[in-house]
């Protein structure tokens, strides 16, 4: 896998340039992570992260590059995995009609992306805080609707027995695979969202968000726009939403509830909102609090310490963790730029 | 007086004729509402309706419901109008106040006292909250927002620390207790004898209570000197600040009462229903809901929102049970798609 990715980099020195000594340190680190973490750590804090912060990149995009701040990403994650339960296998004995996975999986996503586009077809019809609410109304609504329809969704059980795809003679929720199939989708995601936001899409879409205005003015269609950003970010959280019910083995309306919604958020402003890898961070941040705030102030009270880190990440630093070091950096280097004692 | 203006246009401009069109629908509304309640129902209605109780019960809930949300979702809609700051956290206040009134009233041994606690605590916490977090990051909605979230999460963690996660039900004083029947017939039995609808006593005091808070705000906002300031916030807040008025003052002003009724809503829905974690979550997609759909910084709007979710909430309960949150959904879209500030929203 490496040397796919050295590759074309011997051979044109402007691509190492493009791609940045950052990415391909991170590029390697993370593909080397299998060698020294245990089971535990592979897929409880790596797999488990990187899928949550797909579903925070998800967010990042609309909320980063668009300027719509939503609460509903979870819940069009929700939308693939309750696709993944009705259209593959489960073990409720409730639909499950048995699709091969190289179909549910892209027709999950699609479901999710289309399903996204709609929330944000609706969303966009008012501008800047009402989205928050609005799409945390839909959230919400999901949520109490997963929750007593039996017919579809199964109510308060949900669907139990969801097994990951087994091909290439590789069983896919084993760690190791597991791990890897998170960073490869995860990495794609990262890279899709790193040249869209530079493509004239990106570029237009982030116009939009600073003066909405102007570009009608200049005969853009914003609406357009901005519920095709929700598509492209509906196709991300999909993509998340069936890798999370993969690894998890379930979906109910508990994977949808609120506090999950409200997770997301978390994680995506604990990281920050500037840059796709932001969620990355701070879904790193907030997955390893998640474990181990449990030995610190016992499982009980966790939520607390989450709900403080969150808010004083938002007092002091806006942009999260991303935001704090690019605070920090300046002092850094000159620090590195004083001469020695 | 842009107002002035927008009234007038409308005068002149919309035409008299549609005026009275609308006025027509609303009376043929109101009289089909009124025979559905009042006249005896023919057989093939309450073959489908199920049955002219249920039916009418159910109405009789939704606006019950349509009361207490309409206490939550005032506040909401007051504090978003002014400050622009989508309290997340108002649900929290809710189930805050809930628990306060059922300690105070528990420990007093007198409800009305609980009532009393669940205000003024909550009120006191309002102003806290704006003195403390939101006054420092003024102009800042989203951060603001944030801040509400990470609020609400602490504090249904802390809720849940002190209270546990059992059920509690509010014990309402005696005078409250029983029911009463009321002037409507829902069926009429083979000896002639007319079966009249029997209602809680509790849960007509609670609509009484909605209904005679929100005249209390409507005049409060369109008859004191506050209640200028207030709207004159709502349209344009560095004006008012402008002209002289301490808008800091107006906004701990709002922001008490808001989370004051939030407060007063929790001791009282928590004895007309009962107090558990998960409701904060509850009364804040309705006050979100409600808000939407009413128009922001209205009263009026949010009274309408209120009673249009409450009815739907309650009717979809007993109809298609699995279905009620949809309905309340397709109502927020439908608001959206025609009226996307809301019913009774200005737009910006």
């Amino acid at each position: 896998m490496s040397l796919v990715a050295t590759t074309p980099a011997t051979a044109r020195p402007a691509f190492l340039g493009k791609v940045g000594a950052g990415h391909i340190l991170l590029a390697a680190a993370l593909i080397f992570y299998p060698a020294v973490a245990t089971d535990f750590f592979l897929t409880q804090i790596g797999g488990y992260s990187l899928i949550f912060g797909m579903i925070g990149l998800s967010l990042m995009i609309l909320a980063g590059y668009g300027g719509m701040v939503s609460l509903a990403q979870i819940t069009i994650a929700g939308i693939a995995g309750y696709a993944v339960a009705i259209f593959g296998l489960n073990n409720s004995n409730v639909h499950g009609f048995g699709w091969p996975w190289w179909i549910v999986a892209p027709f999950a996503m699609l479901l999710a992306a289309t399903a996204s586009a709609l929330i944000g077809w609706i969303a966009v019809r008012t501008e800047g805080i009402y989205t928050i609410m609005i799409t945390l109304a839909i959230a919400t609504a999901a949520f109490y609707f997963a929750q007593q329809n039996y017919m579809i969704f199964n109510g308060f059980p949900g669907f139990n027995g969801l097994r990951a795809p087994e091909f290439w003679g590789v069983y896919w929720r084993d760690p190791v695979p597991f791990y890897y199939l998170c960073l490869g989708c995860a990495a794609l995601a990262y890279a899709a969202v790193l040249y869209c936001s530079r493509s004239t899409f990106g570029l237009t879409l982030q116009a939009i968000r600073d003066n909405p205005r102007r570009m009608r003015a200049i005969g853009y269609h914003v609406t357009a726009h901005k519920v095709f950003a929700w598509f492209v970010s509906g196709l991300i959280a999909g993509l998340a939403g069936v890798l999370l019910i993969w690894f998890n083995g379930r979906v109910s309306s508990g994977t949808i509830n609120v506090a999950a919604a409200i997770n997301v958020l978390v994680i995506a402003v604990i990281g920050g909102l500037k840059h796709p890898i932001g969620p990355f961070l701070g879904a790193v941040v907030v997955v390893l609090m998640q474990t181990f705030a449990i030995d610190i102030v016992g499982a009980e009270r966790f939520n607390t310490l989450i709900g403080l880190v969150f808010l004083v990440i938002v007092f002091v630093s806006p942009d999260g963790i991303l935001g704090l070091w690019e605070r920090l950096k300046p002092h850094l280097a000159q620090d590195s730029l004083r001469p020695g004692p | 007086m842009s107002l002035l203006d927008q009234q007038r246009a409308s005068v002149e401009g919309g035409g008299f004729t549609r005026r009275q069109a609308w006025g027509l629908f609303w009376l043929l509304l109101a009289a089909i509402v009124a025979w559905l309640i009042f006249a005896v129902w023919p057989a093939w209605l309450n073959a489908v309706l199920t049955s002219k109780k249920a039916f009418v019960s159910a109405v009789m809930n939704g606006l019950t419901l349509a009361g207490l949300y309409f206490l939550v979702a005032s506040g909401f809609t007051l504090v978003f109008g002014l400050m622009r700051n989508v309290n997340l956290a108002h649900g929290s206040l809710y189930l805050l106040g809930a628990y306060i009134g059922y300690e105070v009233g528990a420990r007093t041994g007198y409800w009305l006292i609980g009532v009393a606690a669940g205000f003024v605590v909550l009120a006191i916490v309002g102003v806290l909250m704006q003195v403390l977090v939101f006054r420092r990051l003024e102009g800042d909605d989203l951060r603001q927002t944030l801040v509400t979230i990470g609020i609400s999460i602490v504090a249904a963690d802390l809720m849940l620390a002190v209270w546990g996660g059992q059920t509690y039900q509010l014990a309402t004083p005696e005078w409250l207790d029983g029911a009463v029947t009321l002037p409507i017939i829902t069926a009429v039995r083979s000896n002639g004898a007319s079966v009249f609808l029997t209602y809680p006593f509790y849960r007509l005091v609670v609509l009484f209570a909605a209904v005679v808070i929100g005249v209390g705000l409507w005049l409060m906002l369109n008859r004191t000197r506050v209640g200028m300031m207030i709207r004159a916030g709502v349209d344009d807040r560095a004006m008012l600040s402008a002209s002289g008025v301490n808008v800091h003052a107006v906004f701990a002003i709002v922001f008490a009462v808001g989370a004051g009724l939030a407060g007063f809503a929790g001791v009282v829905g928590g004895s007309a229903l009962s107090v558990a974690p998960g409701e904060d979550v509850r009364y804040l997609l309705a006050s979100l809901v409600v808000v939407i759909v009413g128009g922001m910084g209205s009263i009026t709007g949010a009274a309408i929102g209120a009673l249009l979710i409450g009815l739907a909430e309650q009717i979809g309960l007993v109809y298609f049970p699995t279905y009620g949150v949809v309905l309340t959904f397709v109502i927020m879209v439908v608001t959206l798609a025609i009226r996307p500030q809301g019913i009774m929203g200005k737009a910006r």
